[in-house]
């Protein structure tokens, strides 16, 4: 493709790809919250006092949109407790205190699936969502009419600073990958499978061609991308890898496109290969105040403080803790929260990397219109959210905004564009909820 | 370790552009107009150009400082208007009315419209145009080339030659008469990607392909005319001003396609010997809506869900 959505240069930071992934020692405790997905959260089917081992299950999904939680060390339940999110909103947790053994639950086995209904019936006792971040149950996502998918998209941009953790598990666990690969070609008739990866990361590249090469089942490609910020917003890469333009408020299935994480492949590949659940995450330890920044592969539920300490420590108090990325991660409120399912990085910046310019007046100079990806206008939807113009906003599509924060990252004002864009989001959606209970 | 850590919204990081980062550049892209300007009339030329930065400095300090608003001259865009409104007086100007014009710029035309980003023409143009209708003669002696031509067709024997339009070897205003000293400027901006080309480019295109049709298809005369006068000033660092100009690349095009048209409509039909000024305060003035008719497309169309 000649012609590419509009993106930004970031600064890559991806010191972290070079150096070697490590496994994290079992940690004293661990907290595991039941939601770490999108949906209800999963009820605890384990009491205090129990022994769990690896892999075992101790919390039990809360109907379809939901997913079960598993044991990331072995030991002792010593507390069924309250944990609070980023959102905000508390949820159920497990502790678990080590016993030191690692043990891994007995009664794990690989898992044959031949058809649709097979792959959904393993996946929903794999625990695994999505693992780029979004946190979509993994087998809400595939369970569509086999008929309707014409690509697998494998999201491998890896467009964020920072992170390296995908990049990692494309080089590391291809066996994982091509595994769920053909799994997923025989349970649904895959046909077409698209990686994106930036090529920048051309280890990446070779490493998945070379395994797309191994397989038989299904035709696989992999498509270099600009190295050019969001390209892996799932509409962005959805058109860079297949030419499909996904519409406001539609899915990649109403183009014919499923999108998976490569990540979230491999952990596929894994459960149904060994039956091991999703209990461990490879995560990305970046940022100026991390005395070792490197790749650990750590037991979900560990607290952030542990991960730290096993890098080496802190070199000073950091001004932010963040999972994910410097562009969309989200801020953690205290070094005590857990690496969740969908923790693929945490970074801990420094006063100065976090230093923020001091928000000005809007020049109009026009950054954020000629930035954004989707063709969106920040400066005008901000002059209506302003008003509280709601149709005005409707009629700048500001729906179709994926809070990449381009905008914000260009502004010579430092206005706070993409948060401006949310909260307009959010106006939209409470007038469409105020119009259905009139209705 | 247990401390709680400061939370905010993402994104946690920053291109590191700034306002005054932008205005910076703008000043270091003018300074070969200043420098040619005070070379060619004189060191004389150093008092209007001092006298505009301070008074369009000190006005708007003390605008802030009275309405008791922010203090925003760290974002040296008061520094460009005085400069810009510099260059585009001749050097012999009385500086009590550069005081009046840059007072005009940043309170009228600027602060009172809510300052940066708030004003809805350019500063230092509507001074530009304001000193033009208020002290007459004074301002209309930074047209040379013009003045003589009146109603009739301008004529390729009153022009200086080609080099030295091109180098600025005649009477105007002092920034505007060197033309290479301006392109120096132009391509800084590009370089430092603080404008595009399109306002520049389609400007002065238009004015030079008007002309062209309008001398009878002589490029050398239409060439003299495009360099003379305060088109290549005009068009580089008045008509992009972000605030007063539209954002995106068509919007810009036909902006300055409007600025261009206008600027040789009141050359050669209009009483105003030098249309420059008034064709982009006009084109401003319709900015807001140019940018409504030229919004991008969205992805996808943006289909409703």
């Amino acid at each position: 493709m000649a012609f590419h959505l509009h993106g930004i240069h970031t600064p890559h930071r991806k010191n972290t790809a070079k150096a070697p992934t490590v496994r994290m020692s079992a940690p004293k405790i661990v907290t595991i919250p039941m939601a770490m997905h999108i949906g209800a959260p999963a009820i605890p089917t384990v009491k205090v006092g129990d022994t769990v081992k690896i892999g075992q299950k101790i919390g039990e999904a809360a109907g379809k949109v939901s997913s079960p939680v598993f044991a990331s060390i072995s030991g002792k339940v010593t507390k069924l407790t309250d944990y609070v999110l980023t959102s905000g909103a508390q949820t159920a947790a497990v502790v678990i205190e080590s016993d030191g053994e690692m043990a891994i639950c007995e009664s794990l086995c690989a898992h044959e699936v031949s058809d649709r209904t097979s792959l959904i019936e393993a996946l929903r006792e794999s625990g695994i969502v999505g693992l780029g971040g979004a946190g979509f149950p993994t087998h809400v996502k595939l369970d569509v009419d086999p008929a309707r998918i014409d690509y697998l998209v494998i999201n491998g941009a890896e467009c964020e600073p920072y992170i390296t953790s995908d990049t990692v598990t494309m080089l590391t666990r291809g066996e994982d990958i091509a595994y769920a690969l053909r799994a997923l070609a025989r349970a649904l008739g895959i046909k077409r499978v698209v990686f994106g990866i930036e090529n920048n990361k051309k280890e990446a590249i070779e490493a998945m061609k070379k395994m797309a090469a191994s397989i038989g089942e299904c035709e696989v490609t992999v498509k270099a991308l600009p190295a050019l910020y969001p390209q892996g917003g799932e509409k962005v890469l959805v058109y860079h890898t297949t030419g499909r333009k996904i519409g406001m408020g539609k899915l990649p299935i109403d183009v014919g496109c499923v999108v998976l994480n490569c990540t979230t492949l491999a952990a596929i590949g894994t459960y149904l290969s060994s039956g091991m659940p999703l209990t461990e995450k490879c995560v990305t330890v970046e940022g100026g105040a991390v005395k070792q920044p490197q790749n650990v592969i750590v037991p979900i539920g560990t607290s952030l403080a542990d991960l730290f300490d096993f890098c080496g420590g802190l070199t000073e108090e950091p001004d932010k803790i963040i999972y994910g990325g410097p562009m969309m991660g989200i801020t953690v409120q205290s070094p005590d929260c857990a690496v969740l399912k969908n923790t693929n990085a945490v970074l801990a910046l420094t006063k100065k990397e976090a230093k923020l310019p001091k928000t000005t007046a809007c020049i109009r100079c026009g950054s954020c219109v000629n930035t954004c990806p989707f063709g969106l206008a920040p400066i005008a939807i901000a002059e209506a959210h302003d008003k509280g113009d709601t149709e005005a906003l409707k009629a700048l599509s500001v729906d179709m905004c994926m809070e990449c924060g381009c905008c914000s990252f260009v502004c010579p004002a430092n206005r706070p564009l993409v948060q401006i864009n949310k909260l307009s989001k959010q106006l939209l959606r409470e007038e469409r909820m105020k119009e259905e209970k009139k209705a | 370790m247990s401390s709680l850590t400061k939370i905010s919204v993402s994104p946690h990081i920053h291109s590191g552009r700034s306002t005054a980062g932008i205005m910076r550049d703008v000043l270091i892209s003018l300074v070969p107009a200043a420098v040619a300007g005070t070379v060619i009339f004189g060191w004389t030329a150093l008092l209007p150009i001092a006298v505009c930065i301070i008074a369009c400095v000190g006005f708007e300090a003390l605008f802030n400082l009275i309405v008791k608003k922010e203090q925003t001259v760290s974002d040296l865009s008061a520094a460009v208007t005085g400069l810009l409104l510099a260059l585009n007086l001749p050097a012999n100007i009385p500086l009590w009315q550069c005081v009046v014009g840059s007072l005009f710029a940043i309170v009228v035309v600027k602060c009172l419209f809510g300052g940066i980003g708030g004003n809805l023409v350019n500063p230092a143009i509507t001074a530009r145009v304001f000193m033009l209708v208020a002290f007459g003669e004074m301002a209309v002696s930074a047209f040379p080339v013009d003045a003589v031509a009146g109603a009739t067709p301008l004529s390729a024997a009153k022009l200086p030659s080609l080099l030295d339009l091109f180098l600025g070897n005649y009477g105007g205003a002092i920034g505007e008469t060197c033309t290479l000293a301006l392109l120096l400027g132009f391509i800084y901006l590009l370089v430092r990607r603080v404008i595009t080309w399109h306002i520049p480019t389609v400007f002065i295109g238009t004015v030079f392909l008007f002309t062209f049709f309008y001398v009878g298809f002589d490029a050398v005369e239409a060439l003299s005319l495009t360099m003379a006068g305060g088109v290549f000033l005009g068009a580089i660092f008045m008509a992009t001003d972000y605030v007063t100009s539209p954002s995106t690349a068509w919007g810009k095009v036909i902006f300055a396609l409007g600025a261009g048209l206008l600027t040789c409509l009141i050359r050669y039909f209009g009483v105003y010997p030098e249309g420059v000024s008034f064709a982009i305060l006009f084109m401003n003035i319709l900015t807001p809506y140019i940018n409504q008719w030229t919004r991008h497309k969205v992805f996808a169309g943006g289909v409703k869900a």
